[in-house]
């Protein structure tokens, strides 16, 4: 993405809660789960797919939780940390098992463990509230304890800091030798063990990357609704992220929050304009992706791009010249 | 050219349900000889290729180099030893460019890994330019590899094992699948390429003509046993070897 591009994006998103009103909230949900959904396009670089990694954002949604619980509501960066780490911590366990397998056996295990963990959250009621969840308390920022309005401001400037720096590491790392090692795997494993490289090792740095920035979104997205539920380990939910990861596109960082903010947007006004049928419209909005845009909309208006900076052919410059 | 022996096969053996690759193959590979493997197809040469790179693990026998059994120990272990490998069907980093290729096994050589350094700013990267200089595809840098023909492949593919900086090579039939006009033009660079990395060299080929301008020595292979080994002029004119190796002609 060139830095204009990417600076009007920044700057764009920095102002829309002035320009549409009530988006503030919409916004903060978006990016979050673009934290997530960039989790599980780090995976992807390495052709592997997971329909688990909703594990890790409810990892950190409870961790967030508990904190609030028991530490009379928190610090929010102390949340986001807490979140982040035991996630990467849970993606080096869970990975250690899963970086063994490929394509639908990873994708498949990777639901395994995430269901697992969801049973447990439903069924250790006394700890975890059961299905009706846990709220989550309001945190202090760095020791201010906030209404609900400025809280919401500073969360959302907060999340739009995290997408910016992650997008901007998670394009480093995946140009980085690790990175391209990453991505090898997707096409030739031999001759990566030939370069005295371990696909396995590459690929368990990759998972604890993509889980520490599903946990990163998890965190943020539990203080923004202020609850946790099972529902955030959900299969459905895993499948969401991989929903936005195709619909944003799978082959570069914006595509992550492109996806999430398209998504949350065609979600929330589907649902409130047509509420029996939001899921057909977003059915049909990946279709029309799908068919129209392989590369997902990131990769749609890239093409865009280079087809209007393709020089005209020297077939239709002859012609122009001919007809003058 | 010298007598030092750098890998020594001992009693190397290995069957695939019937039928038998290696049957307790002896067989020394000496430092500084290019030596070249010939026999039908079937004979077990890629076998043992595979074995000595660790892709394979001998049911029985020893594998010794630099004093060390290394049967079985995986080619991880084996590259960081200074052990590689060129493959029959080059395998290379499709998505990627001729240049990433080689840049890759120059960051896996150095173990850098400094996660936000990008692949082209790495401290070895000036190296990528002087092996693609060296095997003279600098022209085709940038170029992604899959939009390669088969025998500047072939070259990517030796240069991404070159930039290992191994002490020994195994290639795979390098010039198979290469157009005969090219096959000589190609196999000059390799060589060339070997002496100026002071590389021995362990190469399989089905060419006469390439194994008499190429081969220090010769070794011929059948049924998983080694059969005859000596220069390029005494084995390519032994008549058992032009009966049941050749097909009857030179």
């Amino acid at each position: 993405m060139k830095p204009a591009l990417f600076l009007a994006g920044i700057l764009l998103c920095a102002i829309a809660p002035w320009i549409i009103p009530n988006s503030q909230v919409l916004l903060t949900i978006a990016l979050s789960k673009g934290l997530a959904v960039l989790g599980v396009i780090v995976l992807l670089q390495a052709g592997q797919v997971s329909f688990g990694h909703a594990l890790f954002y409810a990892i950190a949604a409870y961790g967030t939780a508990f904190l609030g619980k028991y530490f009379g509501g928190g610090e929010l960066f102390l949340a986001m940390a807490i979140g982040t780490i035991s996630a990467a911590l849970a993606g080096l366990l869970v990975g250690l098992f899963v970086v063994r397998y490929r394509h639908i056996f990873f994708g498949m295990l990777n639901l395994s463990v995430s269901m697992i963990f969801f049973s447990i959250l439903e069924k250790f009621y006394f700890i975890t509230g059961g299905s009706d969840g846990l709220r989550v308390e309001r945190p202090s920022v760095l020791g201010i304890a906030m209404e609900r309005g400025p809280f919401e401001v500073v969360l959302f400037y907060v999340a739009l800091v995290c997408a910016v720096l992650a997008m901007i590491l998670i394009h480093r790392f995946l140009s980085s030798p690790l990175g391209n090692h990453l991505r090898a795997i997707k096409s030739n494993e031999v001759r990566l063990e030939y370069l005295g490289v371990s696909p396995r090792l590459v690929l368990l740095k990759g998972y604890i990357v993509s889980a520490a920035l599903c946990g990163l979104g998890g965190s943020l997205m539990a203080v923004t609704l202020g609850v946790v539920t099972p529902e955030y380990a959900w299969w459905v939910r895993s499948g969401e992220f991989v929903f936005i990861a195709i619909l944003g596109g799978s082959g570069s960082v914006g595509g992550a929050f492109v996806g999430a903010l398209v998504y949350e947007g065609v979600r929330t006004y589907a649902s409130a304009f047509a509420a029996d049928v939001w899921q057909l419209i977003l059915g049909g909005v990946l279709l029309v992706v799908i068919l129209f845009a392989p590369k997902g909309l990131i990769g749609f208006i890239k093409q865009r791009k280079a087809s209007n900076l393709r020089p005209r052919s020297s077939k239709s410059a002859a012609g122009e010249a001919l007809s003058k | 050219m010298t007598d030092q022996v750098m890998m020594d096969v001992q009693g190397l053996e290995i069957r695939f349900g019937g039928v038998v690759a290696a049957a307790g193959i002896n067989f020394q590979i000496y430092e500084g000889r290019n030596l070249a493997i010939i026999g039908p197809n079937g004979a077990g040469k890629t076998t043992f290729l595979n074995m000595c790179t660790g892709y394979l693990k001998p049911h029985a026998g020893k594998i010794i180099y630099e004093g060390e059994d290394v049967a079985g120990i995986g080619p991880r272990k084996l590259v960081k030893k200074g052990v590689a490998r060129a493959f029959q069907i080059p395998q290379l980093f499709a998505e990627h460019s001729v240049r990433e290729n080689i840049l890759m096994a120059v960051a896996a050589a150095s173990g850098y890994e400094a996660p936000l350094t990008r692949l082209e700013d790495i401290s070895g990267a000036s190296e990528a330019d002087r092996i693609l200089e060296m095997l003279k595809c600098s022209n085709l840098a940038e170029r992604p590899v899959q939009e390669l023909p088969e025998g500047q492949r072939k070259l990517i593919d030796i240069g991404v094992a070159l930039a290992l900086k191994p002490r020994l090579l195994f290639l795979d039939e390098p010039t198979s699948g290469v157009a005969s006009t090219e096959k000589f033009a190609i196999l000059e660079i390799i060589a060339e390429a070997l002496e100026e990395e002071n590389v021995t060299s362990v190469f399989v080929e089905h060419d006469e003509g390439i194994v008499e301008r190429f081969a220090d020595e010769v070794a011929v292979w059948n049924r998983g046993e080694v059969l005859y080994r000596g220069t390029p002029q005494d084995i390519l004119t032994h008549p058992d070897v032009i009966r049941d190796v050749m097909g009857g002609h030179v």
